[in-house]
């Protein structure tokens, strides 16, 4: 059930393809404008490079969050997942991870083009790659809380930041001034391990929390 | 508190002597601080056609609900084969095959992609053989938005032909079936229930099919036809 479930979401994802480069396009385009904006010197650029591709990372994972279970919501499929044998959360889990490989992934591919782009210095590439992969499943995992709490609201796309932004701070942190540790060439690992274990706590308790919030949710 | 005048399925030992599949004791539903129903008790047994009525607004859809665990707005006990239904919630999710109001089709799948999500276990020409007994053969590589409202619902129904369950909870199940249809998906009902399944539906449609009738609000009518 879950392997169809996966094949199920994969191949949806893969029917609406404008929807999932909607993100995509939103991490380039931020990221693009910025030298525009404040200063096309490469020296300045390369110092806020990090910061730069990480918020437009985050605010990339957060826009694409609404679609996770909204569809299945309004069609009647998130009843039929909640009246599966299986527990809920690990159909939480396959959803997350349908999420994290067609919006989180992708962003981990498409940065290290970002930060030639900004200008960033040679050490910051591989924590920068790191990072987005260490921490992009936990973006998907925390907001499949958010998600799975809004789902139910008609304006829920207001609330759902609030509710997770500030779960979301602690990983922005830590990634951005990993890839700084690499741009001055200190040492990241200490970075990487607290990403690393802020993925094994959300990857314990998000799936349960997320399938408690769908509950609530649904039953209205 | 207007709503007082529950009427009750009528409890009394199955003539076979079997022990109720599906029971309930004491049920109340509040909604907006009105209550739909209480006091309400069931026993449902298997082979039993059992019709949720009522005006609309009675709280159909809501028991429904209820029953499923899809609802937390209740007071009461449920049980299934006769142990408390918090015990066996595994056991009665994977007898169970559900039919809500709300479908589950995507848009953006074709008709046998749909059912392969929903039965996993079934081989392509299982889901073939069922999409021709629900009258779509020659539609199952259409994505399903292509398709009318009566047949979306269809390709839903097609489920019963596929999942092994031996209980059927169907929210309006004949909602923009034709009549050759409706009068078809009678003849499965009654052959599920012959089968010792428990079919529990609601339905405006005046059903040629012998049932039980639970009544929710409105007054007095158990009407077991047979």
């Amino acid at each position: 059930m879950l392997i169809a479930l996966l094949k199920r979401d994969l191949l949806l994802a893969f029917r609406s393809r404008g929807d999932l480069l909607n993100p995509l396009m939103f991490f380039m385009v931020v990221a693009s404008l910025f030298p525009l904006a404040v200063s096309p010197d490469p020296a300045l650029l390369g110092s806020i490079a990090a910061g730069v591709i990480w918020v437009g990372a985050l605010l990339a994972a957060l826009l694409s969050l609404d679609l996770m279970f909204k569809g299945d919501y309004e069609d009647g499929s998130l009843e039929q997942m909640l009246l599966m044998p299986q527990p809920a959360m690990l159909m939480v889990l396959v959803k997350v991870l349908v999420h994290w490989l067609v919006a989180g992934l992708p962003l981990a591919f498409i940065a290290p083009l970002l930060g030639l782009m900004l200008g960033l210095a040679d050490g910051g590439f591989m924590p920068l790659i790191l990072s987005l992969l260490l921490a992009t499943p936990t973006l998907s995992l925390l907001g499949a809380i958010g998600a799975g709490l809004t789902v139910g609201l008609r304006k829920g796309g207001m609330l759902m930041p609030l509710l997770i932004l500030p779960l979301y701070i602690p990983v922005l942190i830590f990634a951005a001034s990993a890839v700084q540790a690499g741009v001055q060439g200190t040492s990241y690992l200490g970075h990487m391990a607290f990403l690393g274990a802020y993925l094994a706590l959300t990857l314990v308790v998000a799936p349960l929390a997320a399938a408690a919030a769908l509950r609530i949710s649904l039953a209205r | 508190m207007s709503r007082q005048n529950f009427h009750n399925l009528d409890a009394s030992p199955n003539a076979n002597g079997q022990l109720p599949m599906l029971s309930a004791r004491g049920l109340l539903c509040e909604r907006d601080e009105r209550v739909l129903f209480c006091q309400l008790d069931f026993d449902l047994f298997a082979g039993d056609i059992v019709r949720i009525a009522g005006p609309n607004g009675a709280g159909k859809s809501s028991l429904m609900r209820i029953l499923l665990g899809l609802s937390a707005g209740f007071e009461g006990q449920l049980f299934w084969h006769g142990q408390p239904m918090a015990e066996q919630i595994h056991d009665f999710r994977s007898q169970l095959l559900y039919l809500g109001h709300q479908l589950g089709v995507k848009g953006s799948l074709s008709a046998e992609e749909n059912l392969a999500w929903f039965c996993p276990n079934a081989r392509p020409d299982e889901i073939y053989a069922a999409l021709q007994k629900v009258g779509l053969k020659g539609y199952e590589d259409l994505l399903t938005h292509a398709l009318s409202a009566g047949q979306q619902r269809r390709v839903a129904l097609a489920r019963l032909f596929l999942a092994d369950k031996p209980l059927w909870i169907l929210d309006e199940p004949f909602t923009a079936i034709d009549k050759e249809g409706v009068s078809e998906l009678e003849q499965v009902v009654i052959k599920h229930a012959q089968g010792g399944g428990l079919v529990i539906l609601t339905t405006h449609h005046d059903l040629r099919v012998p049932v039980k009738t639970l009544m929710l609000g409105g007054q007095e009518s158990e009407m077991p036809l047979c």
